[in-house]
């Protein structure tokens, strides 16, 4: 039996999702299509001018990627920062999170705000600061190093060390948000199994090994994905710290795409360097899906 | 006893974190207070000898900091209104109305989680080109005027919402936007200072899209404008800090405002997710 009640309510449904959904549509869904047709002709500046002289080229684009040597630097650049920062960063919260969370920890609150603060924080404006505190003369963390008597390092100088130090930074930026997810998921894990895993006698690394991993999974899937996504779009930390250098050792995949497309207008490259980064992040999160499934089995 | 060296380790730990966290906020603050050029002397100092706000001075007059201040506000403020409108609009009816296809429209919007949005930023480009909106407040606003992951975060929190309450109003005869508007909106108003934070906060940070479509200096945001000022102004250390401080209190601000909301909010969108 319908009554009028509910059709009245799926007509407001459609017309309360419509707006938010042709907006989404139009400036999300539709570009991402539309930049792989691009991907497939020679967009440039004159098509910018006049779109009918842009030639559809096939697969020459992609043809050129796999010759092209700022292109490799770039996915290695990406890569190395994915796979060493993503990592390191989800590490980094897990440890604070068990920190704060710590059953003899007071002042939760504050120490939870302030782990958080560098996550809201303006990410170009943190990065100048940071460009300041990397200086080889008078940054404080080469002066820290050097009271020390350790080893100082041109930090962002070096093209050995300048990935690292953008890493470094962009762990001190993000852990504060994955460590709200980590004290979310270990707030969800029920006290009883602790109890009983004591009763057995299991110490407190027992306990972690057993207890808290296991349970974290579904936590440790969530947070490993968006980890992933956020580092695969490195941008603005390189674009400010080190305009790419030194000699290139600090260009993404994202800032190649930039340079190429909005610097020398080759709209139909860099919609194919788009392309393989989107298909980099599908497999990535694909790839994290098939690890949790086969631990789960 | 070993409890109490237990919980001294913890808070040692807590302690030394926490000042490795907010020291170069700090110092940031403590630079943008020297006078030119003190920042780059040996050893490095921490603190101004003599406290100067020459340099905030400086930026917002000389250096048209304060436009780029309004540019930056306004352009949040107006995403944010919206936005929040839409979404908390979207995300109601997915969680709430019964109404043909949802499910499967909603999956689809899942899936674009996964997608960053810098992948379809070069046929964006040219699409705010084709409605002419290139170099203009609007063309950075209009894509920030929905997003997914506001849908998500409000649904997962109207899920909780009861159907009694909607069912009993919509006998009373009241239409879906009235009840929309007088219950459902007070109810959701924790999530809703949530979102707005989120999107503030989020549109306020953005860097990427505003340089891509603002390319004359007095219509710059915040981060762009610092961008391009560190290009000339490199050596001015204590310059540079001031502008870092111009452009992150304000979020800062914002986020202890409104902490307690926020953090419990993305703590909710994980933990349901």
């Amino acid at each position: 039996m319908k009554s009028p009640h509910r059709t009245g309510e799926a007509q407001a449904g459609w017309l309360f999702v419509s707006p938010a959904l042709t907006l989404i549509g139009v400036f999300f869904f539709v570009p991402i299509v539309v930049g792989l047709t691009l991907s497939l002709t020679d967009f440039d500046i004159y098509a910018i001018g006049d779109p009918s002289t842009a030639r559809f080229v096939r697969l020459a684009n992609y043809a050129h990627m796999a010759s092209d040597r700022e292109f490799w630097g770039a996915l290695r650049n990406t890569l190395y920062y994915v796979l060493v920062g993503g990592p390191l960063s989800v590490l980094a919260s897990l440890g604070t999170a068990l920190l704060v969370n710590a059953r003899l920890a007071r002042f939760k609150g504050l120490f939870r705000v302030v782990f958080f603060a560098p996550v809201v924080t303006t990410l170009v404006a943190v990065a100048i600061v940071w460009r300041y505190l990397y200086h080889p003369r008078y940054g404080l963390i080469d002066a820290g190093l050097a009271r020390l008597g350790l080893p100082v390092v041109d930090w962002l100088g070096d093209p050995a060390w300048a990935l690292p130090a953008i890493i470094l930074f962009a762990v001190w930026k993000n852990f504060g948000y994955n460590m709200l997810i980590f004290v979310a998921g270990l707030q969800n894990i029920p006290d009883e199994l602790y109890e009983a895993a004591r009763m057995d006698g299991a110490g407190a690394w027992a306990r972690f090994r057993h207890v808290t991993l296991p349970t974290l999974g579904p936590t440790f899937l969530f947070v490993g994905v968006i980890t992933m996504i956020g580092q695969f779009q490195l941008f603005a930390e390189p674009y400010v710290m080190t305009q790419g250098g030194p000699l290139r050792s600090t260009v993404s995949l994202i800032m190649l795409m930039y340079e190429q497309g909005f610097r020398w207008w080759r709209m139909g490259y860099a919609a194919a360097i788009a392309f393989v980064l989107l298909i980099l992040v599908l497999a990535g999160t694909a790839v994290q899906l098939a690890l949790r499934r086969g631990e789960r089995a | 006893m070993s409890r109490r060296r237990a919980s001294l380790g913890v808070h040692l730990a807590l302690v030394v974190l926490g000042i490795v966290t907010i020291a170069p906020l700090l110092w940031m603050v403590s630079a943008s207070l020297m006078p030119a050029g003190a920042a780059n002397s040996l050893p490095p100092p921490l603190l101004p000898r003599r406290p100067t706000l020459e340099h905030y001075v400086e930026l917002l007059t000389r250096l048209s900091l304060l436009r780029c201040f309004f540019n930056s506000l306004m352009i949040a403020s107006l995403t944010t209104v919206v936005s929040m409108f839409l979404n908390a609009l979207a995300g109601y009816a997915f969680a709430k109305l019964r109404f043909p296809g949802r499910d499967r429209v909603f999956a689809w919007l899942l899936v674009g989680l996964a997608v960053p949005s810098q992948i379809g930023m070069l046929p964006l480009f040219l699409v705010v080109k084709g409605l002419g909106l290139v170099n203009t407040p609007w063309g950075v606003i209009i894509t920030g005027l929905a997003s997914i992951f506001g849908i998500f975060l409000i649904r997962q929190y109207a899920l909780s919402i009861p159907d009694e309450l909607l069912d009993a109003a919509r006998v009373d005869g009241a239409s879906e936007f009235h009840i929309f508007r007088t219950i459902v909106l007070p109810l959701m108003r924790p999530i809703l200072v949530t979102l707005g934070a989120f999107i503030f906060l989020g549109t306020w940070n953005d860097f990427l899209w505003p340089l891509i479509v603002l390319s004359d200096e007095k219509r710059f945001t915040l981060p762009v404008a610092l961008a391009s000022l560190v290009g000339e102004h490199v050596q001015d250390t204590e310059l540079m800090m001031a502008g870092a401080v111009v452009t992150v209190l304000p979020v800062l601000i914002l986020f202890f405002a409104v902490q307690r909301h926020y953090i419990r909010g993305i703590m909710m969108g994980s933990v349901k997710g």
